[in-house]
Parts: C-alpha cells; structure tokens; sequence
C-alpha cells in the first residue's frame, strides 16, 4: 500500500495559485468531487505516484468546494488530472486510467 | 505445485464480487484481479440503485460494491486492484500475468471483465471529451448547470442519466435513432413527466460543432434524412456497451454479438476450466442482480469443475469420476476426460 504520508496534499481556491503555479517542480492536479466513482478509484493510484515519484508534487482539489479553479480551468469532467509546471498548463488527462498508462503519460515529468 | 490456485476470477462488479463471495465460502480461497481503476465496475458510475432485492429503500451504487466486496473478503477471497493484461487459458493450469509481468497460476479462472461504454464514432468524440463529451452523469452532470445539453441512447441508462442530469441542467434533449424507447416503462414514464427533458425522436448524431468545447452536434433525421443542428454545451454519451473480451480474443468462443459464449444456463465457456459471467456473457438483460446471480453461477461450475478435476488426479478409475461428474454436469465429465 502506498505510504499515506505523500498521499496527494488537497489545495483550494485560495492555495491553488501558491501551491500550483508558483511551485518550482511540476504539479499533478486531480480534480475530483465525491460523489464520482472514477475519481475514488482512481485515488489510490495518484498516491502510488505520489509516493514513487517526490520530482512531481501531486495534489487533489475538490471541484466541489472550489468552483473558482474548476471553471477557470474549464473542467466539465472529472477525473481530470492537469499537470502544471511552471505556472502553464503543459497536459491534461480526462478520465480514470491504470497507472502503466498514467506513468507513461506523465513520463515527461518523472525521473 | 503449491502456488497454483484453485481459481481466479477476473474482474469485480456484481458478477465477479458474488463469483468470489462465493468460491470463498466453498473454500476454494479465490483471488481476484479487481482492476487497477475498474474496480467496483460500471455500478461505480451509478447513484440510487433502485431494484436490487433487499433494499427497499435503494442504494448508492458504489455502496452497493463495497458491501458486496466486503462480505468477499470477510469469507477469504483475496482481492488484488491490478489489471491482467494476459491470459493463458487453454492449458490445465491456466497462467495470468500483470503489466510488469508478475505471473499467477491457478486451475480454472473465472471471467467478469463486463463491459466498456460503446462510443458513437465521430472523429471529434475523443478530442472534446472532458471538454463537453461525457461518459459518466454522475461525475461531470454538476459542471452543466444551467445549461443546454444532450443525452444520445433510448435505454434505461439514457433516461436515467437523463432524469438525473435534470437536477442540474436547464433543458435535455433525449436524442433516439428510433421513435419508441427500449427502456422500461418506469424509467420512461419518469422521464416523460420530466418538464426539462425534451425529445429528438429519429434522430441520430453525425457531427459534434466546437473546437475547444462543444457547441452544438448536428443531428440526421433517420427517416427523412434531414439534418438540423441542436445548439447545447454537453453532450452524454448513454447507446450501450461493449463486453470486454480483449484478454480471450481467438481464444474463447464469441455469439455473433462479442460476447462471451457459454453452454446453455452454465457459466462454461469453449475451454474447460474457463468460466465467464457479468455483463461479459449478458447482452440481453445487464442488471445488477442478473449479473450477481451469473457469478454464482460460475463459481458453481468453477467448484464442480475443480472437484471432479481432483477425482481424476487422485486416481479414481475414469469411469468412476465419468458417471460421479455425470451427476453434476455432463459437461464436466467430459472435461475430466480430456484433463486425465
């Protein structure tokens, strides 16, 4: 099981732009809301990254709570796992995927 | 050779949970391989389940998972959330292996690997979704409030998204190919009261318009072969499933339809020690219960199959285990035969 001390840390409306856009390494955002099932299932293979891989910082906000972020990003479907770096928008994955595939989304950004 | 199972089973909604429950309690300490995000499955993209037995109040699809799940694990089977990604299945020893090649054996397995949305196949689908297209109401429905969207399917799935998505939307239109819907009658009469749903009968999707998010498909009378736009901002995809059989393919025996062929009211399938239920088998009746009752009935046969399969190896003359497997199933019979 993943080690819950790097499970993805939740930001909000107010912490979005400290802890995403200003951050000096590459963030992975998962967008979620609790009422969807793809998002709880695709949760405990964000913290697996999350915990393999310290060169990214994964986050979760929920959509629910934090409106603001959701529509500016233009999300209308969740799970969307945005990676940012840098401030910019540079990949936006729609959907519950297994991790192989995330992890070769995302190669990018790994080690 | 202690590392071989008695039987794994392959997937984990309705069918493959009660498959486990129950080759968990015939001690046969199954081990599943629940998906690495498919775990639960397609019940995990429903709310209120209505019209499974004992619960007269309904119940969250999801919970309805986990109880089911639970009561697996609370008997002994062994549930692992990883994907197979390859199926040897025609020896006596059936072998499946993970994406970073982790191998495990048993003697029969059982598939429940259901089904996956079927997709309309227009070139802009992928491209817009998440950005308008969606597969799941539950999930994106939220994000549309106030808005113009589109429901394409006439089954019970569509009008259930369709009814469910009314809470947030300001009008839906349910796009049908034909003029009648195949839903039930319940889920058309609630749909029909339902003064936000609106209907485009005939009518079938050629073109999604929109380059970044959808504004508007454009829709073909199926009858008269006129075309029309219907301006909306969301467009939910609800025309039906696919079983999921790229593990078997060339393997196992498939109907016309794709789907998994099995003998008669059992759970076997062409290879013996292969069994398959869920929605994977089913393109007639998918429901929860329907699905539930088909994973008991593989972990039946599975149980039957294994015992008259350790009749043979324990050297009961072939006869014997011939006419004492007759009484369980002719097929079985056959089956221990051909494993001897």
């Amino acid at each position: 099981m993943a080690d819950t001390t790097s499970a993805p840390k939740a930001v909000t409306d107010e912490t979005f732009d400290a802890e995403v856009l200003k951050s000096d390494k590459p963030v992975l955002v998962d967008f979620w809301a609790p009422w969807c099932g793809p998002c709880l299932q695709v949760a405990p293979v964000l913290a697996e990254i999350a915990a393999q891989h310290p060169e990214i910082t994964v986050v979760k906000i929920n959509t629910d709570e934090n409106p603001k972020v959701a529509a500016s990003a233009g999300i209308t479907s969740i799970p969307t796992l945005n990676v940012y770096q840098n401030g910019e928008l540079v990949k936006s994955l729609i959907g519950a995927k297994p991790k192989p595939i995330l992890l070769r989304e995302l190669a990018d950004f790994l080690n | 050779m202690s590392d071989v199972r008695n039987v794994i089973i392959i997937g984990s909604g309705p069918a493959g949970y009660t498959a486990a429950l129950y080759a968990a309690r015939a001690n046969l300490n199954p081990l599943v391989f629940e998906g690495s995000v498919t775990s639960g499955g397609a019940l995990m993209n429903t709310t209120e389940v209505e019209n499974f037995p004992g619960f007269p109040d309904g119940i969250q699809g999801p919970e309805l998972m986990d109880k089911i799940r639970s009561q697996a694990e609370k008997f002994g089977a062994e549930l692992i959330p990883d994907d197979v990604t390859e199926l040897h299945a025609t020896g006596d020893i059936k072998e499946v292996k993970l994406h970073d090649g982790t191998t495990y054996r048993a003697r029969s397995v059982i598939l429940a690997t259901g089904s996956a949305y079927r997709e309309l196949g227009l070139p802009k689908e992928k491209v817009l979704s998440g950005h308008g297209v969606s597969w799941c109401a539950t999930c994106d429905g939220f994000f549309f409030r106030e808005q113009d969207i589109a429901v394409i399917g006439g089954g019970d799935s569509a009008l259930e998204e369709a009814t469910f998505l009314t809470r947030f939307a300001r009008s839906v239109t349910v796009v049908h190919r034909r003029d009648s819907l195949r839903a039930s009658k319940i889920m058309q009469d609630r749909a029909q009261a339902n003064p936000k749903i609106r209907w485009a009968w005939n009518s079938e999707v050629v073109d999604i318009h929109g380059d970044a998010k959808v504004s508007g498909i454009r829709l073909r009378d199926t009858v008269t072969g006129e075309e029309r736009d219907l301006d909306i901002t969301g467009l939910f995809v609800a025309i039906g499933h696919d079983p999921r059989t790229e593990l078997i393919k060339g393997v196992l025996e498939l109907d016309d339809a794709g789907y998994i062929k099995t003998e008669g009211r059992s759970s076997r399938t062409s290879v013996p020690g292969v069994f398959a239920c869920g929605d994977v088998v089913d393109h007639e009746y998918q429901q929860a219960i329907t699905a539930a009752a088909s994973g008991t009935t593989a972990a039946i046969d599975a149980e039957r199959f294994l015992a008259a399969v350790e009749d043979v190896t324990n050297g009961l003359d072939e006869g014997a285990v011939a006419s004492a497997a007759k009484e369980r199933t002719e097929t079985v019979a056959n089956w221990s035969a051909v494993t001897h």
